[in-house]
């Protein structure tokens, strides 16, 4: 590869990593702005105008925090695990397409590169709840490995569907791939997608690794300052993934009339991030149990009839 | 037979003169305690169902020994009945109750803690409420009132080292936890517990094994100042008792005070104090809704319901200026009239209201997933709930329309037109739907007490029992001394004893005032609700996982200042 090609792709890195943090620092501000303004109050208003200076200040009290550990921690594995989960969340953004000509990489497996990469995320969880030694982190571990495994699973089953319209793992293919959405093709496996994709990122209903109310906080519990940002980060950076995948592999991806690419590709994606906002302030939380028999007897069985529906409908088509 | 003739001729027991408050009474002696409890509970016509309170008296300011005293309630004649058995002021020594009622055990432990009674064949009888390192016991008569009477506190180092081992949570291994299980110790701080209420659960996985609690965090001996308070300035001591339900505290015991004055309070007053009481039982269960959505996992649910609360807290502000604490009422009715507007503050409440409860229901009730966190969880039969002394909305949701205000109307409640909200099943799910239609329930008595409010005085005219009016002291030198005397020195009421139970928001909460005829109580005692609620959340929590015991706690509705008094 040429010179200018490396550089390019350095270039995009550090450009995609800058926009990540940027956006994510926003999403925070507008997540906690649009549930104020769900449940009647304003949210953080006060650093800046219409406190858009909020993330910023978040951002700097973290930073500025002492990082303790507790003396009881395993210090390798305490350390580690909060890097594992924004880390595999960055690697995987590198093969979603913003645009026709903006992506990182195109690989002809981005799909299960993908897929691998958030099975691998959830070792910072499982590896912060054990490492941090203590009860309460370690209950929240165990509650993210027995989700994780409950969910990925249908998770994989539902792109299934999606891979045999594209005929392709490659993102950028299943894009162009659409000329009508999947989402009206494949309606049930967009659902069960989407509904793995926030047990996927412990969002509400499905945050039970963190459960303030029983757990207090779950896995992580006895992490501060950067540590725990890190963690947070990696969740928001995890809304936003699940956000542009279901994006790309349902909506159209940058496809659409008149506007930009990349404008059509950030509009969808934050619908869906809205879509994530909405649920945290409208539903209570699933219990353990009901949660593996959701994803068992529910999500799962959905995802194979889809698969098998599509093969039947794709050969009767042919 | 009549109940006191077999009373006694076969327990030798003495039925006393008729009380103050009505009370059937009797003095029974020790060994006849345990066959006279059973023969109550289960052959005597009526039969008394609830143990509904059990503590003692010091006699040494008056006499000599300790009384300790038995409250029954039977749910079929819809009666009380006291016992009394006297015991030695030294080394005092009491049959256990626990075998007849089981939610005889937490007060067998309070009574041994405050009044160093030996329980014989208690189970596990530990200090509850103060630490067990305490020295003394405090309602004894010759414990110090305050810290100034005490030596300065000293807390050495070893004796620290000492206390802190003793409340440390047993460690895996060497508890009583088997293979595969664990020791979570929840609270004192924890966002699920509300307050500072510990609770040690054994776990196998998340499946709880065993459950027990470790209570008196919040204890502020509030008994034990009613003996050196009069009987006026011991009124804002009772808001905080349940501190979400304000008025609601003062009502049991002015009306106990009241009962023992004879007299009562004149017809404007009754009316507000009980459009009081209906406002700080909504007021109780926003509160409610608010920590048992979030128990659940809600978000939203506590910023709808504390949103209502605020604008509740306006109107309780502009009538009695105060919110949570309003010490409003007084001995013989209420501390001012009503003032102008109140009536448009009233209404706006009341009317945007409905609307609100709608909301809670969208959240709560009508959401599929909280129906399944909360449906069979928890369930409480009637039968258990009456053996363990749940009251209130938990013991409606079970089926039994017990509310006080219909049962045995106080305040003139029988005047209003109102329903008992009921449901059959027991669990987290029905005290939810009970819980929330009597706030419908509640803005009715609203409405009606607003649209009959009648003109007249607000204070009765006993002047040796009702506060006079400032107002009035500074035109005339009679009231002057009356204002004078009551004031600084306290009025004295008759001695005897007055029981009075109502229908709080979390249960039947009953004040139980002695007086020996000095401007103190002799002795103050309260059954708050909570303290049984709590009781009995290791029997209802076994075999839940660590996520129920959340919403079992939650659904009980206990607050920790009303649990550890």
């Amino acid at each position: 590869m040429s010179f200018g090609h490396w550089f390019l792709t350095l270039g995009g890195m550090v450009l995609m990593l800058g926009g990540l943090l940027v956006t994510v620092a926003f999403m925070v501000y507008a997540e906690r702005r649009v549930l104020a303004l769900f449940q009647d109050r304003l949210g953080p208003n006060r650093a800046g105008p219409l406190g858009l200076l909020q993330p910023l200040a978040d951002a700097l009290k973290l930073l500025t925090k002492e990082s303790f550990a507790p003396p009881f921690v395993d210090r390798m594995v305490y350390e580690l695990a909060p890097v594992i989960v924004p880390l595999t969340v960055l690697m995987s953004f590198a093969v979603v397409p913003l645009s026709d000509a903006w992506w990182l990489a195109d690989l002809n497996v981005a799909l299960l590169y993908v897929l691998a990469l958030s099975s691998l995320g959830v070792y910072g969880i499982i590896l912060g709840g054990w490492s941090s030694n203590s009860k309460y982190p370690l209950l929240g571990g165990l509650r993210a490995a027995a989700q994780m495994i409950s969910y990925e699973l249908p998770m994989g089953l539902a792109l299934v569907g999606v891979v045999m319209l594209a005929g392709s793992f490659s993102l950028v293919d299943i894009v162009n791939a659409q000329d009508v959405p999947f989402i009206v093709l494949q309606p049930v496996g967009f659902l069960v997608f989407m509904v793995c994709g926030v047990a996927e990122v412990n969002r509400l209903p499905f945050d039970l690794p963190e459960a303030e109310n029983e757990l207090a906080s779950g896995y992580n519990t006895e992490y501060g300052g950067m540590r725990f940002a890190l963690f947070y980060l990696g969740e928001y950076m995890g809304v936003l993934l699940i956000a542009s995948l279901v994006t790309v592999l349902f909506l159209g991806g940058w496809r659409g009339p008149w506007l930009p690419d990349v404008v059509w590709f950030a509009l969808k994606t934050f619908s869906v991030v809205f879509l994530f906002y909405w649920l945290r302030t409208s539903v209570p939380r699933l219990r353990y149990d009901q949660l593996m028999d959701f994803g068992w007897k529910i999500m799962l069985p959905a995802a194979l009839v889809n698969i098998v529906i599509t093969a039947v409908v794709g050969i009767a088509w042919m | 037979m009549s109940l006191s003739e077999e009373l006694q001729s076969r327990f030798q027991a003495q039925a006393t003169s008729l009380p103050k408050d009505a009370v059937e009474t009797y003095h029974i002696p020790k060994d006849q305690l345990t066959p006279a409890l059973r023969f109550l509970k289960h052959e005597s016509d009526p039969a008394y169902d609830m143990l509904f309170d059990l503590s003692a008296v010091d006699e040494a300011a008056r006499g000599d020994g300790l009384t300790v005293f038995y409250h029954l309630l039977s749910f079929s004649a819809n009666r009380v009945l006291r016992l009394y058995v006297s015991l030695p002021a030294v080394q005092p020594i009491i049959p256990t109750a626990c075998e007849i009622w089981p939610v005889a055990n937490w007060y067998e432990r309070e009574l041994y803690d405050m009044f160093g009674v030996d329980i014989v064949g208690h189970p596990n009888l530990r200090r509850i409420l103060m630490p067990d390192y305490w020295e003394g016991h405090p309602l004894r008569k010759d414990h110090p009132n305050r810290a100034t009477e005490m030596e300065p506190y000293r807390l050495p180092d070893e004796r620290y080292r000492r206390i802190l081992e003793s409340v440390q949570a047993d460690d895996d291994t060497e508890s009583g936890a088997g293979e595969g299980e664990m020791i979570l110790n929840i609270g004192p701080n924890h966002p699920g517990t509300h307050g500072i209420l510990r609770l040690i659960v054994q776990l196998e996985g998340e499946e709880i094994q065993d459950v027990r609690p470790d209570i008196g965090f919040h204890h502020r001996g509030a008994e034990k100042m009613a003996e050196r308070q009069t009987y006026h300035t011991y009124i804002p001591y009772t808001d905080r008792i349940d501190y979400l339900a304000g008025a609601q505290n003062e009502l049991p015991y002015v009306l106990a005070v009241e009962h023992l004055a004879g007299i009562t309070a004149p017809p404007r007053a009754q009316v507000t104090r009980v459009m009081l009481c209906e406002l700080f039982r909504i007021a109780s269960h926003l509160v409610w809704i608010a920590s048992f959505g979030h128990d659940v996992g809600a978000m939203a649910p506590p910023f709808f319901a504390f949103r209502e609360r605020e604008r509740l807290f306006d109107v309780v502000e502009l009538i009695t200026g105060g919110r949570m604490h309003p010490a409003f009422f007084r001995i013989g009715g209420v501390a001012l009239d009503l003032p102008d507007g109140w009536r448009e503050a009233v209404n706006n409440f009341i009317k945007r209201m409905p609307k609100a409860v709608e909301e809670y229901e969208s959240l709560l009730t009508r959401n599929p997933i909280f129906r399944a966190r909360t449906r069979g969880i928890g369930t409480l039969t009637t039968e258990q709930a009456i053996e363990w002394g749940v009251s209130g909305p938990n013991l409606r949701a079970c089926g039994l329309p017990w509310d006080l205000r219909k049962i045995k109307p106080y305040s003139g409640y029988d005047e209003y037109d109102f329903d008992v909200p009921t449901a059959h099943e027991g669990d987290a799910l029905a005290r939810t739907e009970v819980r929330l239609a009597e706030i419908r329930q509640s803005l009715r008595i609203v409405e009606q007490a607003m649209a009959r409010m009648p003109k007249g005085p607000i204070l009765a005219k006993e002047a040796r029992y009702a506060l006079p009016r400032k107002d009035r002291a500074l035109q005339d030198i009679e009231t002057l001394i009356h204002h004078f005397i009551a004031v600084g020195w306290g009025m004295t009421f008759p001695p005897g004893e007055s029981l009075f139970i109502t229908e709080a928001p979390k249960g039947m909460n009953g004040y139980f005032v002695v007086s020996d005829g000095t401007p103190h109580p002799y002795r103050l005692r309260i059954r708050t609700p909570s303290f049984p609620h709590v009781q009995c959340v290791p029997i209802i929590a076994r075999g839940h996982m660590l996520s129920d015991l959340i919403v079992i706690l939650g659904s009980l509705d206990y607050v920790l200042a009303d649990l550890d008094r």
